[in-house]
């Protein structure tokens, strides 16, 4: 589909920039400033689409995804419908020093859906998910979430607010095993003092069982049985990403903030990532805002998508509106040159 | 399958109790039966008091991986404070002083812990090294603490607990093998509750910790608060079981070392570390002094022993730390799977 797309960009001219689907970045903006040499421009372009969507799973996890889509839906999402709004981002600015990484910033994410946010490298993707869970403090703007409106969200009280995040670059207890790593995404529900849990009777008790039964289910839901008992530090990379789903789902999250979960991940990896959390969706109703470098999966998977650059927001609507927006194509192309024999290139 | 299922927790507890067990039945039976005085007033007795306070060091640097060198202040707050509620309040049985002693050690290490909420890795070192100085020095300069004493040392009362005295070294090392066994049971459910989780999120990403819901200052000084407990109950048992006689001086910043060499040696974040860490530091001199005098005969003196003791104490550091991080556990592991696997293929 993608594919079929680049194509007919490369092999046309510059002028037929606006039929080009979003591709990654970085080497799209390549091929067009190689337009002139159309050959290059082509093999630059297949390059960009990459392979995704082609790629096989691997037998167990196509088994396993099978059977989530068979599995009964959580009731409320029985037919899935997007709703109200459940956080609102109000002209949120926020800068480092004299550099502008977000520019009044107005974001809604309704529930249930897959929010995208998407744009070039340093377009402030991650700053508005920092923004988000609280780990930076806006200069201007609020963010409105449960019917209360927060200058910075307090972090210790996130998860307690309904929100769950991934991170960028790993964010897992190395020390504990996978189990217990998706266990201490509990840990806002803990209300036992330590001294009932030394003992472990009572309430401390209770707690621990109900906590290992679901994270043993969210194991299970996201295909890491059989990992349960390694320690979460020698896990291969993609399954350490998977782990770190599992903890953020266990906490039942109401609104999924996932930054960057496919990075660095095979196709066949960013595949299974965009089932799983398609499943998660399905399965729990819960609201996702993930963060992706890679267009192919983020068009397949998402229902909305928002398009930064250079910390404003330029799109925001279908992916397929999003991927006919002149300025998303300048902003992620690179405009069109004027000369267009490519001279001086 | 389900079989197998079913049989899995009841397994796994028979393996995981039995070698902790079977320990315990030997050092409660086996060792007064056939040890010396010797063994119990120069081995055993140090023994268990530098591995209760490795335990507690443990769960503050090697679970919760927050740096302490104030261990050795810990001590001496609960050895001084033992020492006064029982001198000061009539007809409190020993058992409670020392668990109010315990409570005195885990009160000034809240005190101490509160600039861990700021500080991290070798700041929060320097910082604790604060406690080591001003608990020694608060303890020489008031002499109440000591009861008066002119030499600042203070003797240890009779060892009872509800009438029954624990005399001489074998009654001693009851006394002492009986508070360890029950504090590693606690500080062993503590570290596999929820809390214990926190502690270990607490050390391997404080951001990620926070952001699921964990308490982070609070885990941070409940660490320091328990760690310190242990370490302060410790003390008790290094001043009124052990040593019999002790002052504020036996309380340094060597002492403080020397626990957290234990710590590194026997394995962080591992109960059975402070044991075998412990077992190390306590009969390393001992072997070293015999095997020198008996290879160098009257060379190897005082001096030399003292001087080699530290030398190769520094080696082994060295080498623990660059070769086994995870320490004697991981070692003692890695013989047992070639042991059960050579075992197994025979």
């Amino acid at each position: 589909m993608t594919w079929a797309a680049g194509y007919s960009a490369a092999a046309g001219n510059n002028r037929t920039v606006d039929r080009v689907a979003i591709c990654g970045w970085d080497i799209a903006r390549q091929s067009i400033r190689l337009g002139a040499a159309k050959n290059r421009g082509m093999h630059a372009m297949t390059l960009a689409f990459g392979a995704v969507g082609s790629a096989p799973f691997l037998p167990d996890i196509q088994e396993h995804l099978a059977g989530l889509d068979r599995s009964p839906r959580h009731d409320d999402t029985q037919q899935l419908t997007i709703g109200d709004t459940v956080l609102d981002l109000v002209g949120v600015t926020l800068s480092f020093g004299g550099v502008v990484a977000l520019a009044d910033i107005d974001l809604s994410v309704r529930r249930g859906e897959i929010l995208a946010i998407i744009g070039p490298n340093g377009a402030g993707k991650s700053s508005i998910i920092n923004v988000i869970s609280g780990v930076y403090r806006p200069d201007r703007g609020h963010i409105r979430l449960s019917g209360r409106s927060y200058s910075q969200i307090p972090t210790q009280k996130l998860a307690r607010l309904g929100i769950a995040r991934t991170f960028q670059n790993l964010a897992l207890f190395k020390g504990l095993s996978v189990l217990d790593n998706v266990v201490a995404g509990r840990a806002h529900k803990t209300r036992s003092s330590f001294v009932e849990q030394i003992v472990g009777l009572g309430r401390a008790g209770k707690e621990q069982a109900d906590a290992r039964s679901r994270a043993l289910d969210a194991l299970e839901f996201l295909h890491l049985s059989h990992v349960g008992d390694r320690l979460a530090g020698t896990l291969p990379y993609g399954l350490q990403k998977r782990v770190e789903l599992a903890r953020a789902l266990v906490a039942e999250p109401e609104i999924l903030l996932l930054d960057e979960p496919m990075a660095g991940m095979t196709a066949t990896e960013k595949n299974e990532m965009a089932d799983f959390v398609r499943a998660a969706r399905d399965r729990f109703g819960t609201t996702v805002v993930l963060i992706e470098h890679d267009i192919g999966v983020v068009m397949g998977l998402s229902d909305r998508v928002v398009v930064l650059d250079y910390g404003r927001k330029i799109a925001d609507g279908t992916p397929d509106e999003v991927q006919r927006d002149q300025r998303v194509i300048d902003a992620y192309l690179g405009v069109a040159p004027e000369n267009e024999d490519g001279e001086g290139i | 399958m389900a079989v197998v299922a079913a049989d899995l927790p009841s397994y796994r507890f028979s393996v995981r109790w039995a070698a902790p067990l079977a320990l315990l039945l030997i050092a409660y039976i086996a060792v007064p039966l056939l040890g010396s005085n010797y063994l119990f007033e120069a081995i055993l007795l140090p023994f268990l008091a530098l591995s209760l306070a490795g335990l507690g060091l443990n769960i503050l640097t090697g679970y919760a991986g927050q740096v302490s060198l104030g261990s050795a202040a810990f001590m001496a707050v609960g050895a001084f404070a033992a020492f006064n509620f029982n001198l000061r309040v009539d007809g409190l049985p020993l058992i409670a002083s020392i668990v109010l002693a315990g409570f005195a050690a885990a009160s000034i290490g809240l005190v101490f812990g509160l600039p861990s909420l700021r500080l991290k890795g070798f700041y929060l070192a320097v910082s604790t090294l604060a406690a080591q100085f001003f608990v020694q020095w608060a303890l020489t300069k008031f002499s109440w603490f000591s009861n008066e004493s002119a030499s600042g040392v203070i003797d240890a009362p009779q060892l009872s607990i509800a009438g029954f005295v624990f005399e001489g070294p074998v009654g001693r090392y009851y006394f002492a093998l009986t508070v360890v066994a029950v504090l590693t049971l606690l500080a062993y459910r503590l570290v596999n509750s929820q809390t214990g989780r926190n502690f270990i999120a607490v050390r391997d990403n404080e951001t990620a910790a926070r952001i699921i819901g964990v308490p982070v200052l609070k885990t941070k000084l409940l660490a320091f608060a328990i760690s310190s407990f242990i370490i302060g109950v410790a003390g008790v048992l290094w001043a009124f079981a052990y040593l019999r006689t002790v002052e504020p001086a036996g309380f340094n910043l060597d002492r403080s070392f020397q626990i957290l060499f234990i710590v590194i040696i026997g394995g962080l974040a591992s109960i059975r570390g402070a044991f075998f860490g412990a077992a190390l530091i306590v009969v390393f001199p001992l072997v070293l002094s015999r095997v020198g005098s008996f290879l160098l005969g009257d060379v190897f003196n005082s001096g030399v022993l003292d001087m080699s003791q530290r030398i190769v104490l520094g080696a082994l550091i060295i080498l623990f730390l660059t070769l086994e991080p995870d320490g004697l556990t991981a070692l003692w592991d890695r013989v047992r799977k070639r042991f059960g696997a050579a075992i197994a293929w025979s």
